[in-house]
């Protein structure tokens, strides 16, 4: 077992100390090229905290909608292979929301600010009639 | 770079008496933007220098050549598309490589600034509807002359987003989806067959106070489907956030279809929302390809890398057009 600080926390002390230090500190292109680079910090923390969960909520819809097991990937590649040859498709019972689902997730650890997603999120929390 | 822009400079600009201020701009893989002034009598001269640099051989499959590029900006410039000059075609003895010098026009491109500064506000309700007669005198524009301009269909384009994701070899359901979706519903060949831009979007319209000052970046130019330039600038990517306004985050569709027919132009809005959503996959395609490049290439830019994790942004949009869950 490896010892604490966690990856998470230290990635968060790192983005943390460049956004409130260093940022401040930098103009131009590389003031720009910082802020990147914090995002991408960022996108990892979220990673690190979101990934474990969602990932094994996707094998799982996927094991259920292909009625195959195998890792996240191999499940991946035979769902994407299904749909190109039109054996699966927006008619297929759960695959409209498996795809919602999956792509809901990637986008909270993409790019939560994302205004599409933000839209979606408020639909979701919405009461569905 | 200095003295050798002077020397070009001096070759065609009468009373010019030399170059201040060279900077390059941008840089693509093959190709590079200059900006510098012409220093003369009668006042400075703002220029931009478009060169695929020596060494550089055949451009991007997708490109039309740099060449094409100066003719074309011309023509629109003649016919008063906003458009820069074009002052100097380069030549091969002039040692600065392929490309063309061209009028530098001051105003914005960068999207959140012409969406939301002040300085814009006059401007912004007017924008869709401008960019609809634009588009509809650049699809006026007289192109069969010009070999170097790939004509398009939809199967070509669908043959070769499929062909680039493929490559990739990384799963993607979503895009799977908007494949079938594209062939299952492709329109086939347009009945009108026009000079298409390729490129109409945020960052390559120069926006000033008043309007668009200049459509740029016409290196994706070719013949086709007049409608797909009018998909492309709807395409959610390029409201940057505005995503009620649906034409380039400041404007309606109606707006720009008005625009375009009030120019001569007509519109099919089933066509259009066809194209919108090839605009959509293909960037998202475009961002696997920069995911690629940051892999492959030996800049390791953390901008590319992070733009291949925008993918998955498109892959929302093309859920929300192909299956909307009605919210």
């Amino acid at each position: 077992m490896q010892d604490e600080p966690t990856p998470e926390e230290l990635i968060k002390a790192v983005a943390d100390f460049l956004r409130n230090d260093i940022a401040p500190a930098l103009a131009g292109h590389n003031a720009f090229k910082l802020r990147v680079a914090i995002n991408a910090l960022d996108l990892v923390t979220r990673q690190l905290k979101l990934a474990r969960g969602s990932d094994a909520a996707e094998a799982d819809r996927l094991s259920r909608l292909l009625g195959a097991g195998g890792s996240l990937g191999e499940l991946n590649r035979v769902l994407a292979g299904r749909i190109a040859k039109g054996e699966l498709d927006l008619q297929t019972p759960g695959l409209a929301d498996h795809l919602w689902q999956t792509t809901m997730d990637k986008l909270a650890v993409d790019q939560p600010n994302y205004a599409a997603y933000r839209r979606e999120l408020q639909g979701d929390k919405k009461p569905h009639n | 770079m200095e003295p050798l822009l002077e020397r070009s400079v001096a070759s065609w600009c009468p009373g010019a008496s030399g170059v201040t201020g060279a900077v390059r701009l941008s840089g693509g893989a093959s190709q590079e933007t200059w900006s510098f002034d012409i220093v003369h009598p009668d006042g400075t001269i703002g220029a931009i220098l478009r060169r695929a640099p020596q060494g550089y051989g055949a451009a991007p499959e997708r490109a039309a050549g740099l060449g094409t590029e100066a003719v074309l900006m011309q023509r629109a410039h003649v016919a008063g598309v906003p458009s820069p000059r074009v002052l100097h075609v380069l030549q091969p003895e002039e040692g600065l490589g392929t490309g063309f010098i061209m009028q530098r026009v001051e105003g914005e491109t960068i999207p959140r600034k012409i969406l939301r500064d002040a300085q814009f506000a006059e401007a912004r309700p007017k924008l869709a509807r401008q960019i609809g007669g634009i588009l509809a005198d650049i699809h006026g524009l007289s192109w069969s002359d010009l070999s170097e301009l790939r004509p398009m269909t939809p199967a070509k384009e669908i043959a070769e987003l499929e062909r680039d994701y493929r490559g990739f070899g990384w799963p993607r359901p979503v895009f799977e989806l908007a494949l079938r979706w594209l062939r299952d519903r492709d329109p086939g060949p347009s009945a009108q067959m026009t000079l298409v831009h390729g490129d109409f979007r945020h960052g390559n319209l120069v926006i000033g106070t008043d309007g668009v000052r200049a459509v740029l970046d016409w290196e994706l130019a070719h013949a086709g489907d007049p409608m797909e330039d009018l998909g492309w600038i709807c395409v959610n990517s390029w409201r940057f956030g505005e995503i009620d306004q649906p034409v380039g985050g400041f404007g309606s569709r109606e707006e720009l279809f008005d625009g375009y027919e009030k120019e001569g132009g007509r519109v099919d809005s089933d066509r259009v929302k066809y194209w919108e959503v090839m605009g959509t996959l293909r960037w998202g395609v475009m961002c696997c390809g920069m995911m690629q490049r940051f892999r492959l290439s030996p800049e390791h830019s953390v901008e590319r890398a992070m733009i291949g994790r925008r993918a998955s942004e498109t892959e929302i949009d093309l859920l929300r057009l192909l299956a909307p869950r009605g919210n």
